[in-house]
Order: structure tokens, then C-alpha cells, then sequence
């Protein structure tokens, strides 16, 4: 059988073969990434109740580990309500208009230095145009719901979008002055050796704003307005029930995990080791804890899910206008000036433009 | 703002506060009580659910003076009498509708012979309407039942009374 496979994999032509292993790799990350949400789901709920002095779920299976798989079984098993006089083409194509960005966005994402889906040039500009188009499903959901709740959530997540992801593109410009590169990969390259030479140093502002406006992308505490339950009662999917408010939720929490992966990849090094250049490890029997490895990427990432859900058990939600002029007045501003300080530290040849 | 502000509000010292705050409630001991498996103690003088006591002999104490009825707050209790063969007067219907009583123990306190009290017990649920009434056989049960409970709990509790 093992024979016959192998045979049968050689005898296909090489563009064949990178197609299936293509696709492999899509398979893995998808799978992945459910079983990381299904994780954070109950990870989210743990935390928040340990936050509020509860102790969170602890009934189905081992420390309530089941929670999550318990909650997505009843969310399959419920009736899908199409109300009656909503768009049904666009209400059902809106959950899966952000389900996909959310997902292919991981396609350029570098866990390692050799696994990446798809290693392209341009994948700091494709990120910004995937995580961007999120919110099409959400106005759309929005609007083909036929309800004015729903109608203006969506219409509260696009002004948001609008403005946040100005702040969020100018910090990528931070980056991509530094690294000066639009690959992933090698904007981690730049960023090795040592804790001191990742990005958050010379660019700090902006990896607060960046953080800031990922959590403003993926619609999370505190600047989830476009839920604004006290107000619009669950905004944009206040219509969805069943499998389609799984797969909204299912996009939010990938969203989630991958502005905290962008996050550490961007301004923590990536792959690359906290001890990393710390020379006498490097001779002694700890010599592993210096390799750059997928591992300290999921360490930062977890770590970043961790300040998501902190923040959403520490602080209540901004109003609509303290969310858009902190948009508009604090962070967009704080990133141009740090833009051109960054020229200045350019000319100056000083932070990651010394060596060059 | 002053520039003194501004420096305060960039350096997010109050979000880094707020922060704190939350992350030692995160290590702070749970006071949770995992209900069906550990139970909070109870005073003596919980009020549960009613039940009609009886004397050492068997008899029922109730003599249908109607005080619980007339004292109720919540007109739960319902009493018709009826003299027996041998003169006493007794209750020949004895209901307590389980939804309207407050269990506010009125009725326990007005009792001339001990007969109305107040169990501890709080964990019974019915699954018909129906059967929110307590009629007079079930609550000569339910005092049956817990008969030395009760009793050792209005002993603890007389001291105050
Ligand atoms: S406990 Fe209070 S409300 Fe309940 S039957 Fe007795 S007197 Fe009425
Ligand atoms: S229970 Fe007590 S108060 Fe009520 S009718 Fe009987 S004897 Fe009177």
C-alpha cells in the first residue's frame, strides 16, 4: 500500500505534486486553527471568570476542557431562522464572506523559518487587503438582516474599520521602513538576534497602536460597538442564530489569533528565540532554548490572546465618539510622528539601521 | 489639557492600573461553592419547605384554629374543618399552594400547637402546575420525613425566639 502511494505520488507530474502538498498544508493550518479556537473559546471563558473571581467552566469533561466542543454541538444542532424578510442570498453568503479572508489570510503567515503556505512578495500588502475585507460580511450581514439593530452595528463596524485601519497601515508602514521588506519572512529575518533587536524597540508607539487597532479590527472589547449589546443588542448578527453565528463567531476568534500572530511577528521577533544571542547559552546543554522555533511564536501569540481577553475582563466599552477620536486624534497622529522620527533615527543610522 | 496630561494619558498608566487590578483578581483564591457537591452550611432557622407535625401518638396537631390561614400574608394556606365522631375539630382539607408562599414562617410562629413549621429542606421541584399545591397527606409526609431534623433545628433555635 505504502509502495503503491509513494509510486503513485512519484509517477505525478511536479506541479501536481505541489498542489497536493499545498493543499496539505492548508488542510493542517485549517484544522489548526478550529482546534485554536475551539481552545480560546474556553481559554476566554476560564480567564475571565479566574478575572472575576469565578472559576469559569468546570463541568463537561476534565476542568470543564469540553466546554467549547460542548457549546459548538449546540450551536450545530440549532434551527438556522432566516427572517422573513431579510436578503437570504447575502444573509447567507455574509458569514462566509468573513470566514474566508479570515482564514486565507494565514496562507502568508511564516510559523517557522521553512513552513509557510505561500512565501509572496507582497504578503504585507495581502494581509492588509485580507484584514480589510473582513468587514464586508459584517456590513453585509448587517444589511441583508433587515433590522435596524443589525443595520446599525454594521453601519458602526464600518466607521470604525474606516478609521482604524488608517492607524494600522501606517504602523505596518513603520515596519516595513525598518525591515524594508513586504515579505513576512524576512521581516522577521531583520529582526534577529536577541530580544533588543526585535522591532518593539525603536518602534514602540507603533506596536502599541498596531495592538490597539487589531483589537479595533477584530471588533473585540473594548471597541466591540458593532455588538454593543447594551445598546443594539448583539448588532450585526443579532439575526444569525445557529451554524451561521458559529461561523461568525469561528472568524472573530481566528481574527483574533491572527492579529496576535501578526502582532508577534511583526514587532516580537517572530519564530526567533527570547534568548537568542545570549552567547553562553549557545555552548551549554541549553543550547536548544536559542534556536529559533515555531514554539516561541505560539508563546508571544498565546500571550497576546492573553491580553485580549484581559482586556475584556478590565475595561467597559468606549463610546462611540471617545472610539473615534481616539481613531482619528491619538493614534493616527501618534503614528505619523513616529514615522518621521523614524526618518530622523534613519539619517542618524541609529535602532535597526545602524548596521546597514 | 496641559502637557502634563497629555504625558499621562500617552503613557496608558491608567490602562496599565486597570490591568493590574484584574490580574491579581486572577490569582486571588476562588470562594466558588461547586453546589451539588459541597453545600453551604445551614442556620437552624432556615425556612424551607412546610410540613404538618404530628404528636407521639400519631395524631395530627393541627386543630383547624385557622390562625396560619388568617396570618399568612401571601393567603397560601387553604383550611376546611369538619368535626369528627368523637367532637375534636380537625382540618379535612389542608392545602399550601408552593407558589404563592413567601416562606416568611407567619404561619409557623402563629401555630397555637406546634403543628405548621418550616423544614430546611430547599432542594424539591415539581414538573406539572398542578402540583404546586401541598395537600394535607403530603405535608404530614414531608413532616414525617423530617420529623427529628426539624425538631433538633426549633431546639436550637428556641433559645431566640
Ligand atoms: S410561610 Fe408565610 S407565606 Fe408561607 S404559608 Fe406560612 S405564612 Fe403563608
Ligand atoms: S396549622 Fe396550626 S395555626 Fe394552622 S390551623 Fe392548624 S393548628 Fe391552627
Amino acid at each position: 500500500m505504502k509502495e503503491f502511494l509513494s509510486s503513485l505520488l512519484s509517477s505525478l507530474d511536479p506541479q501536481w505534486m505541489s498542489l497536493i502538498w499545498s493543499l496539505f498544508q492548508i488542510a493542517i493550518v485549517t484544522a489548526c486553527l478550529i482546534l485554536t479556537v475551539i481552545f480560546l473559546v474556553f481559554f476566554e471563558r476560564k480567564v475571565i471568570g479566574y478575572m472575576h473571581s469565578r472559576v469559569g467552566p468546570n463541568r463537561v469533561g476534565p476542568m470543564g476542557t469540553l466546554q467549547s466542543i460542548a457549546d459548538t454541538i449546540k450551536l450545530l444542532l440549532k434551527e438556522v431562522i432566516i427572517p422573513a424578510k431579510a436578503d437570504k442570498f447575502f444573509f447567507l453568503l455574509s458569514p462566509i464572506l468573513l470566514l474566508v479572508p479570515a482564514l486565507a489570510a494565514w496562507a502568508v503567515i511564516p510559523f517557522s523559518p521553512e513552513f509557510i503556505i505561500a512565501d509572496i512578495n507582497a504578503g504585507l500588502l495581502y494581509l492588509l487587503a485580507l484584514t480589510s475585507f473582513g468587514v464586508y460580511g459584517v456590513i453585509l450581514g448587517g444589511w441583508a438582516s433587515n433590522s435596524k439593530y443589525a443595520f446599525l452595528g454594521s453601519m458602526r463596524a464600518a466607521a470604525q474599520m474606516v478609521a482604524y485601519e488608517i492607524a494600522m497601515g501606517f504602523a505596518l508602514v513603520g515596519v516595513l521602513m525598518a525591515s524594508g521588506s513586504l515579505k513576512l519572512g524576512e521581516i522577521v529575518a531583520a529582526q534577529s538576534g536577541g530580544v533588543l533587536s526585535w522591532f518593539w524597540v525603536p518602534l514602540f508607539p507603533l506596536f502599541i497602536v498596531y495592538f490597539i487597532s487589531g483589537i479595533a479590527e477584530t471588533n473585540r472589547h473594548p471597541f466591540d460597538l458593532a455588538e454593543g449589546e447594551a445598546e443594539i443588542v448583539a448588532g450585526f448578527h443579532v439575526e444569525y442564530s445557529g451554524i451561521g453565528f458559529a461561523i461568525f463567531f469561528l472568524a472573530e476568534y481566528i481574527n483574533m489569533a491572527l492579529i496576535s500572530v501578526l502582532t508577534s511577528i511583526l514587532f516580537l521577533g517572530g519564530w526567533e528565540s527570547f534568548f537568542a544571542g545570549l552567547t553562553f547559552l549557545e555552548d551549554s546543554i541549553l543550547a536548544f532554548v536559542v534556536e529559533p522555533s515555531i514554539f516561541w511564536l505560539l508563546i508571544k501569540a498565546l500571550f497576546f490572546l492573553f491580553v485580549f481577553v484581559w482586556l475584556r475582563a478590565s475595561f467597559p466599552r468606549y463610546r462611540y465618539d471617545q472610539l473615534m477620536s481616539l481613531g482619528w486624534k491619538v493614534l493616527i497622529p501618534i503614528t505619523i510622528v513616529w514615522i518621521g522620527v523614524e526618518c530622523v533615527m534613519y539619517v542618524m543610522q541609529v535602532g535597526p539601521w545602524s548596521v546597514a | 489639557m496641559n502637557m502634563l496630561q497629555l504625558l499621562k494619558k500617552l503613557s496608558l498608566i491608567d490602562f496599565i492600573k486597570g490591568f493590574i487590578v484584574t490580574l491579581k483578581a486572577f490569582f486571588r483564591r476562588k470562594v466558588t461553592v461547586q453546589y451539588p457537591e459541597v453545600k453551604t452550611p445551614l442556620s437552624p432557622r432556615f425556612r424551607g419547605k412546610l410540613a404538618l407535625m404530628r404528636y407521639d401518638n400519631g395524631e395530627e396537631r393541627c386543630i383547624a384554629c385557622k390562625l396560619c390561614s388568617a396570618v399568612c400574608p401571601a393567603q397560601a394556606i387553604t383550611i376546611e374543618s369538619e368535626e369528627r365522631a368523637d367532637g375534636s375539630r380537625r382540618t379535612v382539607k389542608f392545602e399550601i399552594d408552593a407558589f404563592k408562599c413567601i416562606y416568611c414562617g407567619f404561619c409557623e410562629e402563629a401555630c397555637p400547637v406546634d403543628s405548621i413549621v418550616e423544614t430546611n429542606i430547599f432542594e424539591y421541584h415539581m414538573t406539572e402546575n398542578h402540583q404546586r399545591i401541598q395537600t394535607k397527606e403530603m405535608l404530614l409526609a414531608t413532616g414525617d420525613q423530617h420529623k427529628d431534623q426539624t425538631i433538633k433545628n426549633k431546639k436550637k433555635d428556641s433559645r431566640y425566639r
